[in-house]
């Protein structure tokens, strides 16, 4: 009885091990940090809980607001007790060229080749893709934008809009309206002619600009009529509708960017943090996470799991990726701090 | 007898200060020892911190370490032509090894707060420079032409130096040209000293309105019957019970465009359109002034109740009229507690930072905003310990310059 | 309630003041009550003259509506019905400023924040007086209270008797007609206390002042007053001078209030025109004066314990002399002050002479004498 109660526990563990990813975890706990709310709620049906499950380590999460300052602050303590961290495009580059993550190894991911241009990185593994786009109230409008040149247009659509308090997304929609293409928007950006184009524009609508910083306030602008369209992040609109809102997205000349799964330098235990990354990346887990919101999966591979219902929701479907620019990080990270000061001159006068 | 005199000779020569000195030496003893863990404390948590942040301040490491070589060469360059060769070598060697341990980035981003773009040039040049074979000069040019640009070299060789005023002076928006002459920044790049006086002008106008609002009610405090007095006093720090972002919170539920305060006055017909009262500085303002008010009235009600009801009298005894004995008599003798209310509220109105972020506009963000942008986004904490350390500096010099005008017994807490 | 109750026999060693020419009444009140609630009254229909020069104390313990009555005169507090008459005018809806009355407070109400010469000059910015005029009557009444160096001194760098002379120059400056003052000494040592009063009595005199001085310390009203008027439950209980007030009470809060004094049960035994004779307690009788004028129920003797003596061989044979057992003796320096058993009481209080008392030990039983004189009959 004995030998066959230890032999079946044996079975059982062998059975379980190519599930695990390699490695014995069992007992073990990683802690994760991600951006909190419905983003961090999708993460924890669609892979904490099933990480947990199927490898046996406890996860604990913590959330931040997406402060790089929290993780480097961390490291240089030299208490990491962060194993993965959920980073967005720009703080991925920036912790990269800081040296405050750990380099990825590749063999153990995937093929950077079923990445999206772009999203694989030394540092971070791509995940979803999310877009900032134009929405406006259906309720109170009946006849609603349709490209992002509506957005400056403030005869056909009078009233207040919302716009995120930051250079970034605004001088790219300002170029995009003024008839930019979109392949040589960070190039006409780059010019200091650019630069004045691009706040020429936004100056037309100056006075009926209310700015937003928080993600959350999008949605709050809308319900609350402050502003008649804003821009926002298409998942903030999507979960604001779940409410009973009737929000409608301009698909036109959105602006995608991608989050990101990275591991701080000095991490406890590297190869799980690892098995982590590597389960979070996996096509059938990414596509899960459309269940939930609709951020698109950066990674090919995962579009065939994605319900056809969710599709339609993600910035990445076919319908809605008509024209569409891709934010790039490394032009803002050049250039983003001359740009910022004159943005918020520009604000003040 | 002769020991007694003997021994009266002999603490006669002990002088009678050194006695007293000795004998009160356990008490003094304990005295200090009773400070040490709250001196500790201070100086730990306080002082050193602040020395931390204005070393921060002038830190200047990234590229002094990250081109050792380079600096050398560059000491024989005449700072306007384009370097030699010997420079491109040695500058090859360096971010050769800058790219094996993975620091070119940091001192690519240290360039780009001078040069915009210098971060990716350098970036990008040290992925590739393992293959440059001489003559550097021309691999370098031919890898970006923006390496023949005397700028860069010359933003280069002004960072050979590990401190640096170049924070500092951005943050009173100066700057050094090509040839190291101090010059003002573009105006569409000097934001600093407006950000700095609107700090301190939305400072002084929250000070003034909670001065203006809190004085009578300090002084109601005071000449209240006990139990409508506690009543009032309960109402005066009930805000504080309340965590400064929820009563943020509550001000941005009043001010928005459809908020109470909207419909009331709607309601009322006392205004036909709906008033922009969020998002603006009036908004900001009144929030903030509703926050401090308790620090306001507190040191200002605590003089006020030393000051005893006998003097109104006695002025008016003496032939004031009401207005007069007040103004003369009892007001002069609430000036301390009116300097230490005004200055706490001062001081700590120019450290806000939710509130202007919540409430006000654009154009009322502070300088605590701009900080904590630095600190928490563009991971610039040399930059945003320089701006901490003009606050500091400015509050300084506000505080001294009062003393120095006002008298430190100007400053009372009761 | 009124200053002129006759002595029937005198005995006392000092004379009352002769009966001075009326003075000219510069504060009357008239029918005064004062009530803060509306429910209870404060000051209870009070009447009371103050003559032209007249020093008048108001005493009386705490709550007893002398300082309420102070602050009436002085325009801090309304009469809630009634007058108040100043020189023949009605003031009560005057406010103070318009009154000049010099007011001294209790803790003096200096000004902190002003020099010891601008709190003087004070009061005279308010009367249009010239520069020259103000420093000269400053450093006059800097003179008058000895502090003539003091001017540029603030309030918080002199002593506390310093400070009372700059409150009493302060309110002397301008003049007033009338001076108040609550309780201008309670705050100094006992033997500040007594030079003020001397001092403060002085300049009364001299500058033939009108004070209204409010105290609850019997011995400085004794000592300063021309009159003194003792208040309880809102009501002057007696109003006379220093002497009469002493020797003559009128009732048993004044005889109590004023001095030590023994109160015993005691019934009338024999009243007729030469001869007033009463039964204490334990059956033995007294001679005694002041004949009850109403009921004869609830009469209290008074005897002053100084006016008890060992008896003597050459005492008057007028006194009466009673046993008492010695209870305890306290050796006070100029007199032992004795408890007796005796008259059905075991604590009648004596101070006799040191001298007299050598002989005495606690538990003796001895011989003592008290003029019947002394011997005052009250009926409340």
């Amino acid at each position: 009885m004995k030998f066959y109660r230890k032999f079946g526990m044996i079975s059982a563990f062998a059975l379980a091990l190519p599930m695990m990813a390699g490695t014995a975890l069992a007992g073990s706990s990683l802690t994760v940090m991600s951006f909190g709310g419905a983003y961090q709620d999708a993460q924890r049906k669609a892979v904490f809980e099933p990480f947990a499950a199927a490898s046996g380590a406890k996860i604990s999460e913590q959330e931040y607001g997406g402060e790089i300052a929290k993780i480097k602050a961390m490291i240089d303590s030299g208490n990491v007790t962060i194993d993965a961290v959920d980073v967005d495009a720009p703080t991925l580059l920036q912790g990269c060229d800081e040296g405050i993550f750990e380099t990825i190894d590749w063999s153990v991911i995937g093929d950077k080749s079923e990445w999206i241009d772009g999203t694989t990185s030394d540092c971070g593994v791509g995940t979803i893709v999310y877009a900032t786009i134009l929405a406006y109230d259906g309720a109170k409008m009946k006849d609603g934008p349709k490209t992002i040149a509506d957005l400056f247009d403030t005869t056909k659509y009078p009233g207040k809009r919302g716009l995120w308090k930051n250079p970034a997304t605004n001088l790219e929609f300002a170029l995009l309206a003024d008839g930019v293409p979109a392949g040589e928007v960070y190039k006409t950006l780059a010019t200091a002619e650019g630069q004045d184009r691009a706040f020429r524009k936004l100056d037309s609508i100056k006075k009926d600009i209310v700015w937003w910083e928080a993600g959350a306030q999008a949605p709050q602008l809308l319900a609350s009529g402050e502003v008649a369209l804003t821009t926002a992040w298409n998942g903030r609109i999507f979960n604001a509708n779940k409410e009973g809102h009737d929000f409608r997205i301009v698909w036109d000349n959105q602006i995608l960017d991608s989050n990101y799964w990275a591991i701080p330098k000095g991490v406890k235990d590297k190869a799980a943090a690892m098995d982590f990354v590597k389960f979070a990346a996996d096509p059938k887990n990414l596509a899960a996470m459309t269940k939930y919101i609709p951020y698109g999966p950066v990674r090919k591979t995962a579009a065939e799991f994605v319900a056809k219902e969710d599709a339609a929701n993600l910035p990445t479907s076919p319908a809605n990726m008509t024209i569409a620019l891709t934010l790039d990080n490394g032009f803002w990270a050049d250039h983003g701090d001359e740009i910022r000061k004159r943005f918020t001159t520009w604000l003040a006068q | 007898m002769s020991t007694a005199t003997l021994s009266l000779g002999r603490s006669a020569a002990m002088p009678l200060r050194q006695a007293v000195r000795r004998a009160e030496r356990p008490a003094r003893n304990l005295a200090v020892l009773m400070v040490v863990p709250a001196l500790l404390f201070v100086i730990i948590t306080f002082f050193v911190p602040i020395l931390k942040l204005l070393a921060t301040s002038v830190q200047n490491p990234e590229v002094a370490s990250g081109l050792p070589q380079t600096m050398i060469m560059l000491k024989d360059w005449d700072g306007h032509s384009l370097p030699d060769e010997k420079v491109f070598a040695a500058l090859a060697a360096d971010l050769d090894a800058a790219h094996k341990t993975s620091s070119a980035a940091s001192i690519g981003k240290r360039l780009n707060y001078e040069i915009p773009g210098a971060r990716s040039l350098l970036v990008g040049t040290a992925r590739v420079v393992s293959a440059f074979s001489p003559p550097y000069r021309e691999a370098f040019l031919a890898r970006d032409a923006a390496w023949g640009n005397p700028e860069i070299w010359s933003v280069i060789a002004r960072n050979e130096s590990r401190l640096t005023p170049f924070y500092l002076m951005q943050a009173v928006d100066l700057r050094q040209d090509a040839e190291g002459h101090l010059q003002s920044a573009p105006a569409d790049e000097a934001i600093f000293l407006d950000v700095l006086g609107r700090t301190l002008a939305v400072a002084g106008l929250v000070t003034l309105s909670t001065l203006i609002l809190g004085y009578p009610v300090a002084y109601m405090l005071t000449q209240a019957p006990a139990r409508i007095a506690a009543l009032m006093m309960l109402m005066v720090l009930l805000p504080l019970w309340t965590s400064l972002l929820v009563r943020t919170t509550a001000w941005v539920v009043l001010l928005q465009t459809d908020g109470v305060i909207n419909d009331i006055l709607i309601g009322l017909h006392l205004t036909a359109e709906r008033l922009q009262l969020i998002f603006t500085r009036f908004g900001t303002v009144l929030a903030m002034t509703h926050i401090q008010l308790p620090f306001t009235i507190l040191p200002i009600y605590s003089v006020m109740r030393t000051i005893p009801a006998t003097h109104l009298r006695a002025a008016r005894s003496l032939g004031a009229p009401p207005v007069a004995a007040f103004w003369r008599i009892y007001a002069p003798q609430t000036i301390p507690g009116v300097t230490a209310g005004c200055l706490m509220t001062f001081i700590l109105s120019l450290g806000y930072y939710i509130t202007p972020a919540l409430v006000g506009g654009p154009r009322d963000q502070m300088l605590s905003n701009f900080i904590s942008t630095y600190i928490n986004r563009d991971l610039n904490w040399n930059f945003a310990a320089a701006l901490g350390a003009v606050l500091l500096l400015v509050t300084l010099g506000i505080y001294g310059l009062f003393l120095k005008l006002a008298g430190a017994d100007k400053i009372k807490l009761g | 309630m009124n200053g002129t109750i006759p002595l029937s026999h005198h005995s006392a060693s000092l004379e009352p003041p002769q009966a001075e020419p009326a003075r000219k009444p510069l504060v009357q009140f008239q029918s005064v009550k004062k009530s803060y609630d509306g429910k209870s009254l404060v000051v209870k229909d009070l009447n009371l003259d103050v003559g032209e020069g007249e020093f008048l104390t108001m005493l009386g313990p705490s709550g007893s509506g002398k300082t309420t009555t102070l602050m009436m005169l002085g325009g801090f507090e309304r009469p809630t019905s009634g007058h108040i008459l100043l020189d023949g005018k009605a003031v009560e809806k005057l406010p103070p400023e318009k009154r000049n009355i010099g007011f001294v407070f209790q803790n003096y109400a200096l000004f902190p924040h002003m020099t010891v010469a601008e709190n003087i000059a004070f009061p005279l910015r308010y009367r249009n007086r010239s520069r020259a005029e103000t420093q000269a009557r400053v450093a006059r009444a800097l003179s008058m209270v000895h502090l003539d160096t003091f001017g540029d001194r603030k309030p918080g760098q002199l002593s506390g008797g310093q400070q009372q002379r700059v409150a009493l120059a302060r309110a002397l400056v301008f003049e007033p007609s009338l001076v108040l003052m609550d309780e201008p000494l309670g705050a100094l040592d006992k033997q500040l206390r007594e030079h003020m009063q001397f001092e403060i009595k002085k300049l009364q005199v001299e500058l033939g002042i009108t004070m209204v001085y409010v105290t609850h310390d019997q011995s400085e009203a004794l000592t300063m007053s021309d009159r003194i008027a003792v208040f309880h439950d809102g009501m002057i209980q007696q109003c006379a001078d220093p002497v009469t007030l002493y020797n003559a009470p009128v009732n048993r809060f004044v005889a109590s209030f004023i001095g030590d004094n023994n109160l015993l049960p005691c019934q009338l035994k024999l009243a007729d025109k030469d001869r007033l004779r009463v039964a204490m307690a334990d059956g033995s009788e007294l001679d005694a004066i002041n004949p009850p004028a109403g009921r004869m129920k609830d009469l209290s003797l008074s005897i002053r314990p100084e006016r008890i003596a060992v008896a003597g061989k050459t005492s008057s044979p007028l006194n009466n002399r009673f046993q008492a057992r010695v209870g305890s003796l306290f050796f006070q320096g100029d007199h032992v002050r004795l408890t007796l058993e005796a008259f059905g009481s075991d604590a009648l209080v004596a101070h006799v002479a040191a001298r007299d008392a050598a002989g005495l030990r606690a538990g003796d039983r001895a011989a003592f004498e008290v003029p019947f004189a002394d011997c005052r009959i009250l009926e409340a």
